[in-house]
């Protein structure tokens, strides 16, 4: 049987994305960033996950505002990323999971999610950059299932349904009959606003009381609605509802492994968290 | 019951919603296409038939010609789009942010800083 033995939360800036292509590891503005990750990469080693579902958001790359999903599902052989439109290096193919693709399609419709299936998918910096940093060089990575949420237009899907869209697909893979360990990230947040006059808006307190909050009460914070996100946490940092999707995947014993948390990386206050799920 | 999406305002943000994506379609369906590094060569070679290709308005044009991220948003752009129109003149989040916000660079770099301590 299939199962879940974690989740990992991460920012997904794409300016981490340069900062690993020019190698920027030791450098002073970068090395408080960089710096958490090994404890997860280490835990990823020890515990070789054969899957990685990656629940983030497209920031224009692959949809358009003529037809925009709220939750869409790639069930590609493999994915690829492109420049973006300001330069970002292009990365070898990531390796699909088809068949589970379309066993979480076809699971997830059957329990009310009627979700948008991509055969064809290019994956943004919001898929990338995550993969990059929790497999350096990408040789080690598992396959992985990208899943789109929509934060880039109104209305976007509650928190509240996010975090049910997680139960959903935590369900789907403990149904799985093929024995697979599958790790969860969601990754985007935390609090960043890139437009209007109160870009650069970044909010501290309310970042550190959801990163401690998502551990064991995440429902409190599935009460919010979208724009109570928008407001607390950015115009972007609406992208929070992607790490709620993931804790919701989790349905055992959820213990922090690690954690780290920054100001500023670009315009944002960069967090993760690594979640064991125990069964 | 209402179906608007909008509560009460949040200072200093337009919420990109159903309205602001219908007056943006032009502008931003322009901005996506500069995904594609030979859309992005055309535009340069002449903004203004490209600008023209989208069917932009006059707002939008003028937002694009005075490179004006609040115009443009105001003229229905929604930032991720817009962002890769940025990409072209190699500009960064915090450019864009030092424009909206009225401040230099190094002032907008110094506020975000400044958030963390």
């Amino acid at each position: 049987m299939a199962r879940i033995i974690g989740g990992i939360t991460t920012s997904h800036i794409p300016a981490v994305g340069n900062a690993i292509a020019r190698e920027l590891f030791d450098d002073p503005y970068w090395k408080p960033f960089f710096d958490g990750y090994p404890p997860v990469r280490k835990w990823l080693k020890e515990n070789k996950p054969d899957v990685a579902i990656v629940i983030y958001n497209d920031h224009g790359l692959n949809f358009f505002l003529d037809k925009m999903p709220t939750f869409a599902i790639g069930a590609a052989f493999e994915y690829r990323n492109e420049d973006e439109g300001w330069g970002i290096p292009t990365l070898p193919p990531f390796k699909g999971d088809p068949k589970l693709s379309w066993h979480l399609i076809n699971a997830l419709v059957a329990d009310e999610f009627d979700i948008c299936s991509c055969q064809e998918m290019a994956v943004d910096h919001g898929f990338t950059v995550p993969m990059q940093l929790m497999w350096p060089g990408l040789e080690s990575a598992p396959r992985a299932i990208p899943i789109n949420i929509n934060t880039v237009q109104q209305p976007m899907p509650s928190p509240a349904r996010c975090y049910k869209l997680g139960q959903a697909i935590g369900r789907a893979i403990e149904s799985y009959p093929e024995d697979v360990k599958v790790v969860v990230l969601g990754t985007g947040g935390l609090s960043h606003q890139l437009d209007g006059t109160r870009a650069g808006f970044i909010n501290k307190e309310f970042d550190l009381m959801c990163m401690d909050r998502i551990v064991d009460h995440p429902e409190e914070l599935a009460r919010m609605s979208s724009l109570d996100l928008v407001r607390q946490a950015g115009a972007q940092g609406a992208e929070f509802v992607l790490w709620l999707a993931m804790r919701g995947a989790l349905s055992g014993k959820v213990t922090k492994l690690a954690g780290n948390y920054h100001i500023p990386i670009s315009n944002t206050g960069a967090g993760m968290l690594l979640l064991e799920n125990a069964a | 019951m209402s179906t608007s999406t909008i509560t009460e305002p949040i200072p200093g943000t337009i919420l990109f919603d159903g309205e602001q994506a219908m007056k943006g379609y032009a502008l931003n369906k322009m901005c996506f296409s500069f995904n594609r590094a030979d859309n992005r060569e055309a535009f340069k070679r002449d903004e203004e038939a490209y600008c023209d290709a989208y069917g932009l308005n006059e707002q939008q044009k003028q937002a694009i010609r005075r490179r004006n991220v609040l115009e443009m948003l105001e003229a229905g752009g929604n930032i991720y789009y817009l962002a890769k129109f940025a990409g072209i003149f190699g500009l960064t989040v915090q450019d864009v942010g030092a424009q909206q916000t009225g401040m230099t660079v190094e002032e907008f770099k110094e506020m975000l800083v400044k958030q963390g301590e």
